[in-house]
């Protein structure tokens, strides 16, 4: 049972996200501030963990590939395919489900406890539409572009760790990059990037924007915020691959 | 004028507000006293809707607040300022940037006019010279007033101040009465004020309610309180040994 009220307050959240705005040069400062935040503020992190998971991702398959048949070129393929299909949207969207996630619960929490929210509210602004739409848009439109840095570091981070563990050359790796690219992976990729964006920041926001209490609260609201979005994103990213794989 | 008509509250099994009628007038400042956990805060918050009252009426000049729609609120409570507890400043916005919010967003005047009316109600609270700090470089007793500048910048009809003096000394307590007092006469508003400070009852109490436990227990003026022979409403006011003492002495 509190899995459906917590699911039909949640929806009804959203539902009242999507109102006319009081002020659209208000809602659109807000939602270039929230860009600004998730975009800017995650785009280090991403670059590092894509790096680093496209040089793995290299080492493992020429240890894999290395008493095979198959071409060493082919690295370059799976990095590349890897990445776009699965690498870069699941692992991180995970990653900014900790940390955008985490953020927008624990603000829009303090926000609710300091009775910023009812500040807000009193002077006849919809809070939700204020507060929570910008946050779920601006993830909608900034974790795309993050998640194409993050197959471009990641493919990078392929290239130097095959040419590191000379497991390729320059050229085969770049030919395996041109072999064979479908279209529809990117597709793919950008539907599970805009679903995983929607999943973690709306959930994050009902998380924040319902607290109730103190300190603690906040906390355990952030650390409710993360989990479930994790949660929700490795459910929706099997169910995603199942029906369109 | 706000009347509020037969209001009640409860949470659950709790009832927090029983039948609670009042009247109060604009150019007043009307003081609602009472010991923590008497309903006061739970009372203002259903007047302006944070929470939604199970019974009654409230009237904002006889238009009735709980009978409203959702748009029809929002709009109503563009004439209201409100003042919280914890002053609900925008921590992430400096002191001028909080003041402006509301103009941002409700008002059409272009920015060189809301500059000026941010400068005017900043000199109105005694604040100037403090635009580009941020709420957490300033002191509390300044929180009070940047949070009234916020409340009062698009000229409300009705102003709610929650404790406005929790947290501060007795000397700004009575400098931040003073302001709450001088703009409802100057401005003409309704002002209603949740307070447990004596000092604010018998400084600005043009009209005083006492709740105790959920209902209205007496109401009056700041002048009558001192001479009442409520019970309940003795043991609250002279609660302290000091007080105690005085009153002593004065019926000596």
């Amino acid at each position: 049972m509190l899995f459906f009220y917590h699911f039909g307050r949640y929806l009804m959240l959203l539902k009242r996200c999507f109102v006319r705005p009081e002020k659209y040069a208000m809602y659109s400062k807000e939602l270039f501030r929230q860009m600004t935040q998730i975009g800017v503020g995650s785009l280090g992190i991403i670059s590092v963990m894509s790096l680093f998971i496209g040089g793995v991702t290299a080492v493992q398959f020429t240890y894999q590939l290395q008493d095979s048949l198959v071409p060493m070129w082919w690295i370059g393929y799976i990095v590349r395919d890897s990445m776009i299909l699965e690498l870069a949207p699941t692992f991180s969207s995970l990653l900014l489900a900790g940390k955008v996630g985490s953020n927008i619960s624990s603000e829009l929490g303090s926000m609710r406890i300091s009775e910023q929210i009812d500040a807000l509210e009193i002077m006849g602004i919809s809070t939700p539409g204020y507060l929570v739409g910008p946050k779920v848009l601006a993830s909608m439109i900034v974790f795309p572009m993050l998640i194409i840095f993050a197959v471009f570091f990641g493919i990078y981070g392929g290239y130097m760790a095959g040419i590191s563990i000379q497991a390729v050359s320059s050229e085969e790796y770049i030919r395996g990059l041109q072999d064979n690219l479908a279209p529809f992976n990117v597709r793919i990729m950008f539907l599970k990037s805009v679903t995983f964006a929607f999943i973690i920041s709306s959930i994050s926001c009902y998380q924040g924007y319902f607290v109730s209490g103190g300190a603690l609260d906040i906390g355990k609201a952030s650390t409710r915020a993360v989990v479930f979005s994790s949660i929700v994103v490795i459910i929706s990213n099997f169910i995603i691959a199942a029906l369109l794989l | 004028m706000i009347e509020v008509k037969h209001i009640s509250k409860s949470f659950g099994e709790q009832k927090v507000l029983e039948d609670i009628s009042a009247t109060f007038e604009a150019g007043h400042t009307n003081l609602v006293i009472g010991r923590s956990g008497s309903g006061k805060t739970v009372f203002i918050k259903c007047m302006v809707g944070l929470l939604e009252a199970d019974q009654g009426e409230i009237l904002y000049d006889g238009r009735d607040f709980i009978k409203m729609q959702r748009d029809e609120k929002k709009e109503i409570r563009k004439e209201f300022g409100m003042l919280f507890q914890g002053n609900a400043l925008f921590d992430s916005l400096t002191v001028e940037e909080n003041v402006r919010f509301p103009l941002d967003m409700f008002s059409t005047i272009n920015s060189k006019e809301k500059k000026k009316r941010v400068d005017e109600v900043l000199h109105q609270v005694n604040l100037e010279g403090a635009h580009i700090k941020y709420p957490a470089e300033i002191s509390g007793g300044m929180k009070k007033r940047v949070g009234i500048a916020r409340a009062i910048v698009l000229g409300p009809k009705y102003l709610f101040c929650d404790e406005p003096n929790s947290g501060l000394d007795p000397k700004t307590a009575i400098i931040i009465d003073d302001l709450i007092r001088q703009l409802t006469v100057d401005l003409n508003i309704t002002t209603i004020v949740n307070t447990h400070d004596m000092n604010s009852v018998m400084g600005i109490g043009d009209k005083v309610i006492f709740l105790h436990q959920g209902r209205k227990h007496w109401q009056g003026s700041s002048k009558e309180i001192l001479h009442t022979d409520n019970e309940e409403l003795n043991n609250f006011i002279f609660a302290s040994k000091f007080l105690k003492e005085l009153k002593k002495g004065a019926l000596g």
